[in-house]
């Protein structure tokens, strides 16, 4: 049992961070109280045409006040939608979704590649250990300053406009921190050089994935990925991001 | 409530009394379990479960999904556990429910067909669907859905090794849908269900390639919905068995529309992708509609439009 529901919420701020990329809070209630970091909520569109839900990455909970932050990144004609509307717009969502990322380790190292950044926020506050942060950027930043004061924080831009000159990885490796736990959000190739440097070093990680989903409750089998073992749901080698994951152990999984 | 309390919604087909009219469409619901915590699937008429074949089956690499205006392509390609988890796992789930359980049934070949139609034959469940109309895989699914003369080869075939009453998931993805409806009767359906997606295709213009992985997918939603409508009641006027009618269902006033037309039972399907409630609440139009112009039985309603 999940402690999913699916309501209309009420907008509280919906801003631009940066060209293309949004901040939304929610006033999301019980949603928000049972939250985990690394979980998403769906956001439905108002547009009748647009029927499926767009799963996106919780960024910060606020359970107290029951509220929830997600950063998102204008990537169609739906999310195009969800930029347009103001604060005291109401919202129909589902969530939380997913598993969420597992608290543990001693010394992490949280890796994040553009739009999977703002998963890890939430993490870095939850998680109690020593952390080292690496964001890693085109060109322009945003959220680096919020990870501030949960861990050092290392900045990366491939335009070499912000922090080293490169991506997370020559960040990484260029200081070849200790570690025994990695959480790592990003693009599919990120992660996979997160997946063979964790392999590399034997360090245990959790990668969050990202899929084209339609309901996003693990009934339409939209998004699974590829597993090394047998799913003990779906009994053949592949699982759902949306059910099993979005976060996986790399050594579940074949990226 | 009281009133609706008299409000008759059992439909039968093949001996077979439902408590309305409301199942699932296959590959829209699994076998019930991720949705049972938001709809109460004792208040279906049916479940209709995802499509089982002999051996577990992995689907179609991803994209499997993208969605365009109305509607959604998909290209699952049939993933299922198989017949063994289940026979194991999902059909007791499905009974410690009081509804009635449809059991979608695939096949690579006419024999893994009659195979699990046989297996299934020696479960508790109520009805087969035999689906010969799956736009998304290679072997199996439409390959035996458009031409008359196999539809009606493949049902003969499954006929003989079911007890169970069956009934044949046409293909919309034909030039005349009455022609296989009528193999299929002629075949000893027992019944027909329409319409499976429409074959359609995305190009996703940044990357400049197919959207889905799949190349191409089946359109579903109520971008579908007046084709669908449209071929139930072609189907319904073309056989004396009773008609399952589906294709975009969103709320009770389209249930209405594909039962005005023809169809004994309603399918809902890529509604419950955007609602989990969809289901419940397509019931509940249904029955407010009877109420609200006094129709005391769903069955003076079926194919009333002629």
């Amino acid at each position: 049992m999940s402690a999913a529901v699916k309501k209309s919420v009420r907008i509280l701020a919906n801003i631009r961070l940066e060209e293309g990329i949004y901040d939304m809070l929610l006033e999301a209630g019980k949603m928000a109280e049972a939250a985990k970091p690394g979980q998403f909520i769906s956001l439905y569109c108002k547009r009748e045409g647009r029927l499926l839900p767009r799963p996106i990455s919780i960024c910060e909970t606020d359970k107290e006040k029951g509220r929830i932050r997600l950063v998102y990144r204008v990537a169609g004609k739906g999310t195009k939608e969800f930029s347009e509307l103001r604060a005291g717009d109401e919202i129909e969502c589902i969530g939380p979704l997913g598993n969420g990322f597992a608290l543990e380790g001693a010394r992490a190292l949280i890796i994040g590649g553009g739009i999977g950044i703002p998963p890890l926020l939430e993490l870095a506050k939850q998680l109690k250990c020593d952390k080292k942060i690496i964001l890693g950027y085109r060109d322009v930043t945003f959220l680096d300053k919020d990870f501030e004061g949960f861990g050092e924080v290392y900045i990366a831009a491939e335009d070499g406009s912000a922090g080293i000159k490169g991506n997370v990885m020559d960040v990484v490796k260029a200081y070849d921190f200790p570690a025994d736990i990695i959480y790592a959000c990003g693009p599919a190739p990120m992660l996979k050089a997160v997946k063979e440097y964790a392999e590399s070093r034997n360090i245990k990680a959790q990668l969050s994935l990202e899929e084209r989903m339609a309901c996003g409750i693990g009934a339409c089998l939209a998004c699974v990925c590829r597993s090394v073992e047998t799913d003990h749901h779906l009994n053949v080698r592949s699982k759902r991001v949306c059910k099993e994951g979005p976060v996986f152990y790399a050594d579940e999984i074949i990226l | 409530m009281d009133e609706r309390n008299k409000l008759k919604t059992e439909v039968t087909i093949a001996g077979i009394t439902f408590k309305n009219p409301v199942t699932t469409a296959s590959g829209t619901f699994g076998s019930g379990m991720e949705y049972c915590e938001y709809v109460n699937l004792s208040r279906l008429g049916a479940v209709t479960t995802k499509g089982v074949s002999l051996t577990p089956w992995e689907g179609n690499p991803t994209p499997r999904v993208a969605e365009t205006y109305g509607g959604m392509l998909n290209a699952i390609g049939l993933q299922n556990p198989g017949i063994d988890v289940f026979i194991k796992r999902d059909l007791p789930f499905l009974r410690s429910f009081d509804t009635r359980i449809i059991v979608n049934v695939i096949g690579k070949t006419a024999e893994e067909y009659c195979e699990v139609a046989e297996r299934l034959s020696e479960c508790d469940v109520d009805m087969l669907e035999i689906n010969i109309s799956c736009p998304n895989v290679k072997e199996g699914g439409i390959a035996f859905g458009q031409d008359p003369a196999r539809v009606e080869a493949i049902t003969s075939q499954v006929k003989k090794h079911s007890k169970k009453p069956i009934i044949i998931k046409l293909s919309p993805n034909v030039t005349d849908i009455s022609e296989t409806a009528r193999a299929a009767e002629a075949g000893g359906a027992d019944a027909v269900s329409l319409i499976n997606t429409i074959t359609g295709m995305k190009i996703d213009i940044e990357r400049m390639t197919f959207l889905l992985a799949n190349k191409t997918g089946g359109l579903s939603g109520p971008a579908i919905k007046p084709i669908a409508v449209r071929m139930v009641y072609q189907a319904a006027n073309a056989v004396k068995i009773p008609v399952i009618g589906m294709g975009g269902i969103m709320d009770g006033d389209d249930a209405l529309e594909f039962i005005m037309a023809g169809a004994t039972m309603v399918a809902v399907g890529t509604a419950n992708f955007l609602n989990p409630k969809a289901t419940e609440e397509v019931i509940e139009g249904i029955e407010a509609y009877m109420a609200r112009k006094n129709i005391r039985d769903i069955n003076e309603l079926i194919g009333c439009v002629r």
